[in-house]
């Protein structure tokens, strides 16, 4: 028999914001342990909270952008349940009253255009973090709050993904979106985007489906890709034997990449949410939806087809470009500098994001700016250096944060295109490789490549091949 | 020296500022008083005898210097122990907050201190502010002043009778279905219950968010009207806290009562109301005639549904509002090794009392899933009618007289192993939260025994004026105030 795999993603961000969803405390990652913390977000007894007006704008970009329906009222709720990370034991969340419900989020996979429907879109704080220094010995737990009170984003989906090369395409062009409105900066390796999978599998053509399996602990979205492929395999087994797959909730094992079923007491909860009636409910006027409209930068879709059908872009590049903002934007500066695109899009996709992968740095802490670049690529277009030349003059920019044009000056890597100054080069080389002038000679073009090469060794790069093979076949006489 | 115990908060200000007595004369006035008369009385868990010296010290030389100091300078308060205080316990009168210290203050503490009152201590309460003997405090029951086998009423119990018995002119409570009104009713001094918003709850250990609210005992109506003046208005802190201006309700207060029209609400003097309640609530009715005011009889049909609406939404916020005195992150904890679980459980079956267990069960059981809707959902749809029921009839009425509590106050232990006609006792208090309405409590009269027994007028939102102003007119009028509670010993 045939099977589909059905997949449905809740997806939670951590807001972009400098504050907390209901304190003014800060959210900087890796601070020391409870040093941003305030009697509000410790919980304690008698505190109020207030809310983040910044954050409820960054949730309605969201909900403008995942084209929600937004209702003139939002609310939170109190998602009630005992742990030690979470200081009021409940969690101020949105369960009745969503900031916005019924959107849909366009998809492409193998060139197909696909919908995914968002069931809801809501804001809540987030927890603190436990740390169980059991390998030092310790019989203790420690609790760190400076993560409790964080705002984060929820996205819950339709399940409306049919693989799990869906469910990637659907988390990569979410997480453009969230990147692009500047609602989070999606940064998976410190937690600032985290996803749950519900995965059911049901025989093709069926219209029931099949009892859902929650996934959780997915940190990374290939863990998301693993475990999807790693259920549907499981369950499929389990229908394959005549078996039926039990409704629960699941950890994925990243070490050992299989899920694991959580206990079941962990499971089976009553979060008996109800209106929280420490804050008044917030109004969502036209006015203000038509501000946060203004605020919001073109969607990466959009940007997407721009490139593609005003700068000419391959589809592939177009993609590859888009998936951060910030490059995006490095990319249209680059081309408003008179750069050619395609060139523009070859160096960043290139050099760029090479240098950004080695350094593990974003493109706004490079001292290298569009209009330097610009020039850098202005240089190779106009044969003053070389492309390989043009690579280390990048590398040297990165390093130094100087121009291109003084780093040519200083090293003296400007090409040499005068054919008296290459032509003693020439010669030279054609006399200390004899050999290869008879293969040349006697009609090997390979010899060619060889000498040519020479001649960079001896110019550091810096000779222009094509000059310096228009002086060999001159000087070799043919 | 004037004889400072006979003095309003009002009267306390103005010799100070005119150089009749210090503010070290006052407080330790107050403070000797505390000393001898609070061991019959259990007022207070906690006496902040050398910060109020300290304050006083500072306000006598500030005075000195010819600086100006804040409308309450010398002017001696209590505190309900469930309002934060930095650096001083603040227990809730429960063994789990026992040895509790707020890293910060609660925003009327601040607004107080800014107003250079002092505090004196923080004042006993039924645990977590459930209950309405004070006999759910988990250190000690708190008595009556007139008579010291009752109680004082409840939850704000250690207050009424802190200023009741003279060891302090000013006190604050927080009144969630009547735990102002009805200790003040029971101890014969004025209690008012502003409207939900009018004082930050910022630093009130939550009860029921939506219902609770901190207000103000005091010997009279015009030392309630300074001291909300002082404490009303908006807090950032506090999103509930409502913007509207705050007026000069001492002024307010010298109004005319002529012409105004007060509302006899027929269901709140139905069955089940002692005579001698009733009789004072009619009395006070022939005196707001004889003051040239309007008394017609008006109806407030759902009240019968007052109670059980109270008692589902409260419990229901509770449950929720408890949740984080787990024994985890600042409180009590049980002791030994365990897991996290027998952790919670423990620390909050040895940390909690019977009734708080009470009221999280049910409020736990109302919120389930299966039965949110039957219980919790309905309250709120009920919630929306009784306040319609206001509305309705505050449109043809300026405000509604009414019992404050069924009857005058209990003997100790009598009611406390009857929580439900306990509970069925909030009947006149319960609705003016549930609909976050203004009301004030002042002494109507003696009944039973020579207990006091109060009266409640109850108004439109924001409208504490009009309240003080009619309760200031009777004061004027009649000599219940006159009687007092004897404490001399024998």
């Amino acid at each position: 028999m045939q099977y589909e795999t059905v997949i449905g993603l809740e997806t939670h961000a951590q807001f972009h914001t400098r504050s907390k969803m209901f304190c003014g405390c800060k959210t900087d990652f890796g601070a020391p342990p409870n040093t941003q913390t305030c009697p509000v977000c410790q919980g304690l007894p008698g505190t109020l909270p207030v809310v983040n007006r910044y954050a409820v704008e960054l949730g309605l970009r969201a909900a403008l952008a995942l084209r929600c329906h937004i209702a003139p009222v939002t609310q939170f709720d109190r998602k009630n349940y005992f742990y030690p990370d979470l200081p009021k034991n409940y969690q101020v969340s949105q369960n009745y009253h969503n900031l916005g419900v019924d959107g849909r989020l366009e998809i492409e996979v193998d060139g197909q255009a696909r919908e995914v429907g968002i069931w809801n879109v809501h804001l809540e704080e987030d927890a603190g973090k436990l740390e169980h220094p059991e390998d030092t010995g310790a019989n203790y737990t420690a609790i760190d709050l400076n993560r409790a009170g964080t705002p984060l984003l929820e996205i819950v989906s339709a399940p409306d993904m049919r693989s799990a090369g869906e469910a990637n395409a659907y988390m990569n062009e979410l997480a453009a979106i969230l990147r692009h409105l500047d609602i989070s900066d999606c940064k998976m390796q410190e937690g600032s985007l985290r996803f749950e999978a519900g995965i059911s599998v049901r025989p093709v053509g069926g219209e029931k489906f099949g009892n859902r399996v929650e996934v959780k602990n997915l940190n990374s979205m290939s863990a998301v890709v693993k475990a999807i492929e790693h259920e549907r395999e499981r369950q499929v087994a389990v229908l394959e034997s005549g078996g039926t797959v039990p409704s629960q909730t699941m950890l994925w094992d990243v070490q050992r990449e299989v899920t694991e079923p959580m206990r079941s007491k962990e499971e089976a909860k009553d979060y008996r949410y109800f209106p929280e009636p420490d804050l008044v409910p917030i109004e969502i006027s036209p006015e203000w939806l038509d501000q946060v409209r203004e605020q919001m930068s073109e969607l990466p879709a959009a940007r997407r087809k721009r490139f593609i059908a005003e700068l000419d872009l391959p589809p592939y590049d177009a993609g590859v470009i888009v998936e951060q903002k910030p490059i995006a934007d490095y990319f249209e500066q680059t081309v408003e500098q008179g750069v050619e695109p395609k060139t523009a899009a070859n160096w960043i996709m290139g050099e760029v994001m090479r240098v950004l992968n080695e350094r593990l740095c974003e493109i706004d802490d490079l001292p290298v700016s569009p209009p330097m670049l610009a020039e850098l690529i202005g240089l190779v277009t106009d044969d003053r250096i070389s492309n390989s030349v043009g690579k280390t003059v990048f590398g040297e920019m990165c390093s130094s944060g100087k121009k291109a044009g003084e780093i040519v000056e200083e090293k003296g890597l400007a090409q040499i295109s005068d054919s008296g100054e290459l032509e003693a080069v020439v010669k030279q080389v054609l006399a200390d490789n004899p050999d290869a002038v008879a293969d040349l000679e006697s009609g090997k073009q390979q010899a060619k490549g060889f000498l040519i090469g020479q001649i960079m060794r001896a110019t550091r790069g810096k000779a222009n091949p094509k000059l310096a093979g228009e002086l060999i076949d001159r000087l070799t006489g043919d | 020296m004037p004889d400072l115990i006979e003095l309003s908060a009002g009267d306390l200000h103005r010799k100070l500022v005119a150089g009749d007595v210090t503010a070290r004369q006052i407080v330790e006035h107050f403070l000797d008083r505390i000393e001898q008369i609070d061991g019959r009385i259990g007022a207070f868990n906690t006496v902040t005898a050398e910060a109020a010296l300290d304050k006083a010290a500072d306000i006598d030389a500030r005075l000195d210097k010819g600086e100006t100091v804040g409308p309450l300078a010398g002017v001696p308060i209590a505190l309900k122990d469930n309002l934060c205080t930095r650096g001083v316990p603040t227990t809730c009168s429960s063994k789990i907050l026992e040895h509790f210290v707020p890293p910060y203050d609660a925003t009327v503490v601040e607004r107080l201190d800014l107003a250079d009152a002092v505090l004196l201590g923080k004042t006993n309460l039924d645990e977590f502010a459930m209950g309405s003997t004070t006999e759910s405090s988990a250190f000690a029951p708190s008595a009556n002043p007139w008579d010291l086998s009752r109680v004082p009423g409840g939850s704000s119990g250690g207050s009424a009778a802190a200023v009741a018995a003279d060891l302090a002119p000013l006190a604050l409570g927080s009144d969630t279905g009547g735990s102002i009104r009805q200790p003040a009713s029971f101890c014969g001094v004025t209690g008012l219950k502003p409207t939900y918003g009018r004082v930050s709850r910022y630093g009130l250990i939550a009860y029921a968010s939506s219902l609770d609210q901190i207000g103000t005992f005091s010997r009279d109506p015009r030392d309630a009207a300074l001291l909300l003046e002082v404490i009303a208005g908006h807090d950032p802190r506090d999103s509930t806290s409502a913007r509207e201006p705050v007026p000069d309700y001492a002024t307010e207060l010298e109004k005319e009562v002529a012409g105004m029209k007060i509302g006899l609400p027929r269901e709140y003097l139905a069955e089940g109301i002692a005579l001698d309640v009733e009789a004072a609530v009619r009395a006070a009715a022939d005196a707001y005639q004889g003051l040239g005011a309007e008394v017609v009889d008006i109806s407030l049909p759902h009240t019968e549904y007052a109670v059980a609406t109270y008692y589902i939404i409260g419990t229901a916020e509770a449950s929720s509002n408890l949740a984080r005195f787990d024994g985890i992150h600042y409180g009590r904890r049980a002791d030994g090794k365990m897991n996290v679980d027998e952790l919670y459980s423990r620390s909050r079956s040895e940390g909690l009392g019977d009734e708080v267990k009470r009221r999280i069960m049910l409020g736990t059981f109302a919120l389930s899933a299966g039965y949110y809707d039957a219980y919790y959902l309905k309250a709120l749809k009920v919630r929306r009618l009784i306040k319609k029921d206001f509305d309705d009839a505050l449109a043809g009425v300026d405000c509604i007289l009414a019992p404050v509590a069924p009857t005058v106050a209990y003997k100790q232990g009598e009611m406390i192993d009857d929580p439900l006609s306990l509970y069925l006792a909030d009947i006149y208090t319960s609705a003016t939260n549930l609909a976050g309405l203004p009301a004030i409590a002042f002494n109507a009269g003696t009944g039973e025994g020579g207990l006091p027994i109060g009266v409640q007028l109850m108004g439109r939102p924001f409208e504490e004026s009009g309240l003080l102003r009619l309760a200031h007119a009777f004061r004027q009028a009649t000599d219940h105030h006159l009687a007092r509670p004897n404490l001399t010993e024998d």
